[in-house]
C-alpha cells in the first residue's frame, strides 16, 4: 500500500497526479448515461416509442419491479438477498382481495395486505439475523411458503374485487400521470433518502462492506437486518396491492420471477453483489434500462421467448461490468 | 555447534526481505538426521518465515538450502513436497468432508483402471495409521475427528510421501494433554527412524522434553544453537531470545494518574481459561503482553462486548457498566481498536469520512433521523488534521490508505466519541516506524487527558517502552504484572513463557 503524500483536504480523486479522473464519472453516472443513450436510440429508430402513450406504458411496466427493487437494494447492499419478494407480491394481493371480499373495507384490505408483507419480512429477518441462516435458503423457503399461502387462501382461483373505489389505486391519473408511476417514484424517493441520509441506510451499507468491523464499531446487526427485510416485505406487499388494484383481482400467480428481475435491475444499477455499494439514483436507471429494452422489444414484435434470452444476456453483461468497476476501484 | 560438521539439512545465508522489513538476515545453521531440532524466538523473530521458505511458499532473496549435500531451490510447495519435506502447520489443511483415507492419499489415490481402488485405499491407510500406533478408522470423515487426531492424519500424510524432513509449527497449541503425549511418542518414533524433525514452539517444558538441539532467532537473525541440552537452562534461552539494544524511540515520561477508571473483575470469555481481572487508572497506560495465543485479544473482546462473556463485571468510574454488545460499551465510553485492522477495523471499500463517523454520527442527527452532512464533513476533516492522517481528502476510499493511516482513522472514529477507556489491540502491527511514533504520541495524549488506556502488543520492547505497568498473559490467563521501572524484557518474557515463574 502506498503512502499518499499529505495535502490539505481536496476534492476526491483516485489519482491526483493524473488530474481529472474520468473513471469517477463512469463510476457514478455510467448507468444513467447508458440509459440516456438507449432511450435516445430507441426514440430515433423505433416508431411509436417516443410517444406519450408509450411513455405511460413504459412507466406502468416498470412500476411493480421498481417498487420491489427499492427493498431489494437494501438486501443487496448488506450482502444478502431476498428471493421471496415475487411470492409476497402475490400473497399480499390475494390477502387484500380476500379481506376486501369479506369486509368490503378498503382500509382493512390494504392493511391486511401490508401485514402479510410485514409478516414475511420479519420472518426472513428473524431467520437471517437472529438465527444467522443463509439468506438465499431462508428466502427460498419463504418464497415457497408465501406462494403456497397465496394459493391456499384463494383456493387456486383468482379472487375478484367488486369495490370500484379500490381500482383508483392502480387505474387513476394525477395530472395525466398514472398513479402507479407516481407511487413508484415516491417509493424511490423515500427509499433513496433512507439509504443515503439515515443511519439505518448507512449501517446497511457498512454491514455489506464489512460486517464484523461494523459490529465492533457499534452497528446493531440484528436490528438493521430485521428492518431491511421488514421494509422489503412491506414495499413488496404494497407493490402487490397496487398490482391487484390494476388487475381488479387478487391472483396467486402474480410476480413469478419478479425477484430475479429486481436483482437484475439493481445489479444493472451498480449495486455490488458483494455488498457495501449501492445508490438509489443509479438503481432507477437500472430499472428503466430493463423496462426500456423490454418495451422496445415489444414494439419491434420480438417474441417473448427471445426476450428471455436478451434479458439473460443483459444480466451477464451487467455483472461483468460490476466486476470491472470493482477492479477499477481497487486500483 | 561445530561448523565443519556436515549436516543433512543446511540453511546457508538465508535472507528474506519484505517491503520495509528484513524478515530473515543471513541465517546459517543445520539440522541432523535422527534429531529433534527446536526453533525458538519471540513473535516475529523469523521462525515462521523460515518454515515458509522451507515449504516453498516464499523464495529467499539470498542463500540456499542444502539437503544431503545437494543444493535445492523450491519455486513452489509442490517442489518442496517432492524433495521430502512436510510441514505440519498450526492450522491444519485437511478436507473436512472427506474420509481419513482420502485425506492421507489425496493426490495419489490408488486406482484400478479408471476407478478408485477403495479396498486398497482403506487397507493402505489402515497400515499407515497402525504404524503410527493411533486408533483411527480410515473410513471416518475428518470433520468428526479431534484436532489431535487430525494432526496425526497430517503426519500419516507426510509419511506416505516419504518425508525425510518434518517440521511442526506450534503443534501442541490446541491439543489436550493426552494428545500431546501421543504426539511426542510419534515424534520419538520418527526420530528413531532417522528423520529430521524441526519443532517450533514457545513452550519451554516441551522443548526440554523432546528436543536435542535448540536454535534461537532474534529479529530475523541467527543468535546461537544449543547442542548440549544438559547444559542449557531456561534462563540461558530467554537471555538468548532478548538481549538486544534498542535506543529509546518511545519517548516515555510518567504522567499524573487519577482514580481507577476501568475495573474488570472475573471476566470469562471464549479463549480465556481463567477469570481475568484488570484495573486501569485515569491517565494510566497498561501494557498487556503475551505470546501469540495467550488470550489477549480474547480478553479485550470479552470486556468490550465483542464476544459473549460468560462471567464477570466491568466497572467504569466505579459504576457497573452492563455490557452485552459493542454498542453498550461505546455508549458508556469504552472503545476497542481491534487486532485485525482489515477484517475487524475498517470498512475498506468505504470512504475515510464514513469510517470516522460510523459510530458518533448517531448523536448528531438532524431531528433525530437525518444524517448531518455538515457535521460529518467537519468532524472527519478535523480528525484528519488532528491525527495527521495522510489522505487526499475525506472521501478517499480506505483501501488506498497505508496501514498506519488506516489505524489513525480508527482512532479518529473513537476520538469522535466521548471516551473514558480505550482498548488498543496491536495498534502498531505492520505499520512503519514513523507512523508508530505518531501512534505512541496519540496514546500519550489520550492518557494525559485522563483516559484509561490498555495497550496490547506482541512487540516486547514496545510494550515495555510505552506502558506505565505491564500485565502478562499466558495460556488464557493473566499470570503477573510488572511496573514500568521493574519490567525488563527478560522478566516479562519469563512470565509469558515459563509456568513456574508466576
Amino acid at each position: 500500500m502506498s503512502t499518499v503524500p499529505q495535502t490539505p483536504p481536496a476534492p476526491p480523486g483516485r489519482d491526483e497526479a493524473k488530474g481529472f479522473d474520468y473513471s469517477i464519472i463512469w463510476d457514478k453516472y455510467g448507468m444513467l448515461l447508458v440509459f440516456i443513450l438507449l432511450f435516445a436510440a430507441c426514440s430515433a429508430f423505433i416508431p411509436n416509442f417516443f410517444s406519450w402513450i408509450n411513455m405511460k406504458v413504459l412507466g406502468m411496466s416498470v412500476s411493480v419491479v421498481g417498487m420491489v427493487a427499492c427493498g431489494m437494494v437494501f438486501c443487496l447492499v448488506c450482502a444478502d438477498l431476498d428471493l421471496s419478494v415475487g411470492a409476497v407480491v402475490a400473497c399480499a394481493g390475494v390477502v387484500t382481495a380476500w379481506v376486501l371480499r369479506e369486509t368490503d373495507s378498503i382500509f382493512l384490505g390494504v392493511m391486511g395486505g401490508l401485514c402479510c408483507g410485514l409478516f414475511f419480512g420479519l420472518l426472513n429477518g428473524f431467520f437471517i439475523s437472529v438465527m444467522k441462516n443463509n439468506a438465499l435458503i431462508v428466502t427460498l423457503a419463504t418464497q415457497q411458503i408465501a406462494r403456497g399461502a397465496a394459493y391456499t387462501i384463494c383456493g387456486g382461483v383468482p379472487i375478484g374485487i367488486l369495490n370500484e373505489h379500490f381500482y383508483m389505486l392502480g387505474d387513476s391519473d394525477l395530472m395525466g400521470i398514472p398513479t402507479p408511476i407516481i407511487l413508484t417514484a415516491v417509493c424511490f424517493i423515500i427509499f433513496g433518502f433512507l439509504l443515503s441520509n439515515t443511519v439505518f441506510g448507512r449501517n446497511s451499507l457498512a454491514l455489506g462492506g464489512n460486517a464484523e468491523a461494523s459490529r465492533l464499531a457499534g452497528v446493531n446487526v440484528i436490528k438493521t437486518k430485521m428492518l431491511i427485510f421488514a421494509l422489503t416485505g412491506l414495499v413488496s406487499a404494497f407493490a402487490g396491492i397496487v398490482l391487484t388494484s390494476r388487475l381488479t383481482s387478487g391472483q396467486p400467480m402474480n410476480g413469478l420471477g419478479l425477484e430475479l428481475n429486481a436483482i437484475s435491475a439493481c445489479v444493472l444499477g451498480g449495486v455490488s453483489l458483494t455488498g457495501g455499494i449501492g445508490k438509489m439514483s443509479t438503481v432507477v436507471a437500472g430499472v428503466l434500462i430493463l423496462g426500456t429494452v423490454e418495451n422496445a422489444m415489444n414494439l419491434l414484435n420480438i417474441s417473448t421467448f427471445t426476450q428471455y434470452i436478451v434479458r439473460g444476456a443483459i444480466l451477464l453483461a451487467a455483472i461483468n461490468l460490476d466486476q470491472y468497476k470493482q477492479k477499477l476501484r481497487r486500483g | 555447534m561445530n561448523p565443519n560438521e556436515s549436516r543433512y539439512l543446511e540453511f546457508e545465508n538465508i535472507g528474506k526481505t519484505f517491503p520495509g522489513v528484513v524478515a530473515l538476515d543471513s541465517i546459517t545453521f543445520g539440522c541432523q538426521k535422527g534429531q529433534v531440532h527446536a526453533l525458538m524466538g519471540e513473535n516475529g523473530a523469523g521462525k515462521s518465515t523460515l518454515l515458509k521458505i522451507l515449504a516453498g511458499n516464499y523464495q529467499p532473496n539470498t542463500g540456499r538450502i542444502v539437503i544431503g549435500g545437494q543444493p535445492v531451490a523450491f519455486d513452489s510447495t509442490a517442489a518442496s513436497l517432492a524433495s521430502g519435506i512436510a510441514i505440519i502447520y498450526q492450522e491444519l489443511h485437511l478436507m473436512a468432508e472427506s474420509t481419513v483415507a482420502e485425506n492421507i492419499y489425496v493426490g495419489q489415490l490408488p486406482t484400478k483402471g479408471f476407478r478408485i481402488d477403495w479396498h486398497k485405499l482403506y487397507a493402505d491407510a489402515q497400515r499407515q495409521l497402525d504404524r503410527l500406533g493411533v486408533d483411527i478408522n480410515p473410513r471416518t470423515v475428518v470433520k468428526n475427528l479431534s484436532i489431535g487426531q487430525r494432526q496425526m492424519i497430517e503426519i500419516a500424510k507426510a509419511l506416505t510421501r516419504e518425508a525425510e524432513i518434518i517440521a511442526f509449527d506450534e503443534p501442541t497449541s490446541s491439543l489436550s494433554a493426552r494428545e500431546i503425549e501421543q504426539l511426542f511418542r510419534v515424534i520419538g518414533e520418527l526420530k528413531a527412524e532417522g528423520r529430521v524433525i524441526i519443532y517450533v514452539s514457545h513452550r519451554m517444558e516441551e522443548i526440554f522434553r523432546i528436543c536435542d538441539e535448540i536454535t534461537v532467532f532474534k529479529d530475523g537473525r541467527y543468535v546461537t544453537t544449543f547442542t548440549d541440552m544438559a547444559e542449557v537452562t531456561n534462563d540461558d534461552l530467554v537471555r538468548a531470545m532478548v538481549g538486544r539494544n534498542v535506543g529509546d524511540i518511545y519517548g516515555y515520561s510518567p504522567r499524573f494518574q487519577g482514580e481507577v477508571r476501568l475495573k474488570v473483575s472475573g471476566i470469562m470469555a471464549p479463549g480465556l481459561k481463567r477469570p481475568a481481572d484488570l484495573t486501569v487508572r485515569s491517565g494510566e497506560i497498561v501494557g498487556l503482553f503475551g505470546l501469540v495465543g495467550a488470550g489477549r485479544s480474547e480478553f479485550l473482546k470479552g470486556v468490550f462486548g465483542g464476544s459473549k462473556k460468560t462471567a464477570g463485571q466491568v466497572f467504569i468510574d466505579g459504576r457497573e457498566a452492563h455490557i452485552k454488545s459493542p454498542i453498550d460499551a461505546i455508549s458508556q465510553g469504552l472503545v476497542l481498536c481491534p487486532e485485525d485492522r482489515k477484517a475487524e477495523g475498517i470498512i475498506a471499500i468505504h470512504s475515510v469520512r464514513d469510517n470516522i463517523n460510523i459510530s458518533a454520527r448517531r448523536k448528531t442527527l438532524i431531528g433525530g433521523t437525518i444524517i448531518n452532512t455538515v457535521w460529518e464533513k467537519e468532524n472527519s476533516s478535523r480528525r484528519i488534521h488532528d491525527l495527521n492522517i495522510k489522505t487526499p481528502g475525506d472521501l478517499q476510499i480506505m483501501l488506498n490508505l497505508s496501514g498506519g493511516n488506516q489505524q489513525k482513522v480508527i482512532l479518529g472514529r473513537w476520538l469522535s466519541e466521548e471516551i473514558k477507556c480505550i482498548l488498543l489491540d496491536e495498534p502498531t502491527r505492520g505499520i512503519d516506524v514513523g507512523a508508530k511514533n505518531e501512534i505512541y504520541n496519540i496514546i500519550y495524549h489520550l492518557a494525559s487527558e485522563g483516559i484509561a488506556v490498555v495497550f496490547v502488543s506482541s512487540d516486547l520492547p514496545e510494550v515495555l517502552g510505552v506502558s506505565d505497568r505491564i500485565v502478562v498473559m499466558r495460556d488464557g490467563s493473566i499470570v503477573g504484572e510488572l511496573s514500568h521501572d521493574e519490567a525488563t524484557e527478560e522478566k516479562t518474557l519469563r512470565l509469558a513463557m515459563i509456568a513456574e515463574a508466576a
